[in-house]
């Protein structure tokens, strides 16, 4: 049941030249876990994920997953589309209008049954995905959220080696997408496919991603674990997004169950967050905070609503003359945070490289994965 | 009133049902490929299938007429083959239908199979279909008005052609005579209460038909790429 072995690659050094753009992507991707793609829209995502299934006819190079080649131009091999072990979705998930979701899912199942090694049966997918009450209903009947669940079970159910997923939260909306997330939380660690994640939020890419392939003009601009690639901070020209927010890794000390908060230990500082139901005590939590969401102070502060207050030392300001604000990095020991404050704060404090800072945290969201 | 000789109108439907299915059969692969090739064939392929809602039938008429004629290599190679002549035989009005109503087939498909968009064909394809199977179980089954309309054009079309059929056919009863001849030669020789009632006949018969059409079309669900 588990492809996602360790050792596995994907390997990748494609072209593909049309029209002015052109990509030119190399890089070697463990196949395993949830590696995303994430770039600004007309960053070449998309062209990158259909040159992978085999739709773009211009592709040049080579591709190949564990040794097994899907495209090297120079040997003049290029394997169509329906021989590609790849599941996927689409954005507009393109579930096949003249059939019921039952239908759909058997699409797929029929095909990949005798093909591949791995083994994922229909109940598992419908379980997973909650599909039973949906079985029998046609796609122009489903809500958006719907049908990306039932898109998702038939691509799980092609039995791919490879799962690729084309921001399969763009068309939602808010509702639809937390709808959404529990299950995509969940499908990495249940069904153990490797996953390329296509994201431009970096909200999902920082919940789901274990690490992350940044795109911009067609080149891959960093690769590497999500912590350390989301808090580069010279990636930040290339995506006003990327300034947006900080991956956290802290470890659960205990729960409080009168005021149902669990507190979290952070490079020996403590936090605490609404309680995380999923997670024991040592069991490590994802937390997202995006640099809006974080203060600054030079003392710390009396006591004030905002329960998490962390401190740091500043270890990098960017002003921009041309607005309100600044941009300012907080050193917390293995972890650093953004926060975005405006120069005139900046002014007013004081505020220079290697000032000792007090962050306030005025909201956290949350991986909720165990064992990451 | 006499009733007249119903021959000819067996004739026409005969004559009708089977171009819809030869076509259909050669039609279905075309329409396909003009509607996902980047050849630059393309326009020149179409404009061929085009042709026959251009010319005058006399023009496709005489054409296929020395075509067909045992003097050329196609009509001589189908004496050889077949010990009869294609100019004035069945198989020889078929020959013609098919050409005739051609676009009246490839059209409505082609604009069908365009609609659809590359979406659900990559979506079978991820799913490991197969071309063939993707066409078969996704194109086909989406593209089902498109399969109706041309189906019921060609067919509507076969059965009201004329001159074609009189430059190839000839007028043979049993053979050749299909309804609109049959009508015509009823006029020529004024015996108008039997063109009456065959006029009538294919008049209602064509009513009837494309109500059905109608009917039919909007309870097939629409499949909106």
């Amino acid at each position: 049941m588990s492809p996602d072995r360790e050792g596995t690659t994907l390997e990748v050094d494609v072209q593909v030249g049309f029209g002015g753009f052109d990509l030119q992507v190399e890089q070697a991707i463990p196949a395993a876990g949830v590696t995303a793609v994430f770039g600004p829209s007309g960053s070449g995502k998309t062209t990158f994920l259909r040159s992978l299934l085999g739709f773009e006819a211009r592709s040049r190079g080579r591709i190949a997953l564990n040794g097994d080649v899907w495209l090297d131009s120079e040997a003049g091999v290029a394997l169509p589309p329906h021989r590609r072990p790849v599941g996927c979705t689409f954005q507009d998930g393109r579930l096949f209008p003249h059939l019921d979701v039952a239908g759909n899912l058997r699409y797929a199942e029929r095909r990949s049954a005798r093909a591949s090694a791995v083994s994922i049966t229909r109940d598992d997918v419908v379980d997973a995905l909650d599909l039973e009450p949906l079985l029998d209903r046609r796609p122009n009947t489903l809500s958006g959220g719907e049908r990306q669940r039932a898109a998702l079970g038939r691509a799980l159910l092609s039995r791919p080696r490879l799962l690729l997923l084309d921001e399969p939260l763009s068309a939602l909306d808010r509702r639809r997408k937390a709808e959404i997330m529990p299950y995509l939380l969940a499908l990495h660690p249940r069904f153990g496919i490797p996953t390329l994640y296509v994201s431009h939020a970096v909200d999902e890419v920082a919940l789901l991603a274990d690490r992350v392939l940044v795109l911009a003009d067609g080149r891959a601009q960093a690769f590497g674990g999500t912590v350390e690639v989301l808090e580069q901070l010279d990636l930040a020209p290339l995506t006003e997004r990327f300034q947006a927010a900080a991956v956290l890794e802290a470890r659960v000390s205990a729960h409080d169950d009168e005021y149902r908060l669990t507190w979290l230990d952070l490079d020996g500082q403590r936090l605490s967050v609404p309680r995380i139901e999923h997670l024991g005590v040592g069991e490590s939590a994802r937390l997202l905070v995006r640099s809006r969401d974080v203060s600054l102070a030079t003392e710390r502060p009396s006591p004030t609503s905002i329960r998490n207050v962390l401190s740091g030392v500043l270890v990098s300001l960017h002003q921009d003359g041309a607005t309100a604000f600044a941009e300012a990095t907080v050193d917390l020991g293995s972890h650093r945070l953004r926060a975005r404050i405006t120069r005139a704060s900046v002014a007013e404090l004081g505020l220079a490289v290697g000032s000792p800072v007090f962050a306030l945290l005025k909201s956290v969201s949350l991986d909720t994965r165990a064992g990451r | 009133m006499e009733l007249p000789e119903l021959g000819p109108l067996w004739l026409s439907l005969q004559l009708a049902a089977s171009a819809t299915v030869v076509l259909l059969v050669l039609g279905t692969p075309l329409a396909w490929w003009l509607s996902g090739t980047r050849s630059r064939l393309k326009p020149v392929v179409e404009a061929v299938t085009a042709l026959p809602l251009v010319l005058p039938p006399t023009v496709l008429g005489f054409y296929l007429l020395l075509l067909m004629s045992p003097r050329s290599w196609l009509g001589g190679l189908w004496v050889e083959v077949t010990d009869t002549t294609l100019t004035f035989s069945f198989a020889g009005l078929l020959v013609a239908s098919v050409i005739y109503s051609l676009p009246f087939m490839v059209q409505p498909l082609q604009a069908a199979f365009e609609s659809l968009g590359r979406g659900p064909l990559e979506a079978a394809a991820s799913l490991r279909a197969s071309p063939l199977d993707a066409f078969l179980t996704v194109a086909a089954p989406l593209s089902l008005r498109g399969f109706l309309t041309a189906a019921v054009l060609t067919f509507a079309h076969t059965i009201g052609e004329f001159g074609v059929v009189l430059m190839v056919g000839g007028n043979i009863p049993g053979k050749t005579r299909v309804i609109s001849i049959a009508i015509y030669e009823h006029v020529e020789t004024l015996r108008y209460a039997e063109a009456h009632t065959l006029a009538a006949g294919l008049l209602l018969f064509a009513f009837v038909v494309l109500v059905f059409v109608y009917v039919f079309n909007r309870r097939l669900p629409v499949h909106v790429a």
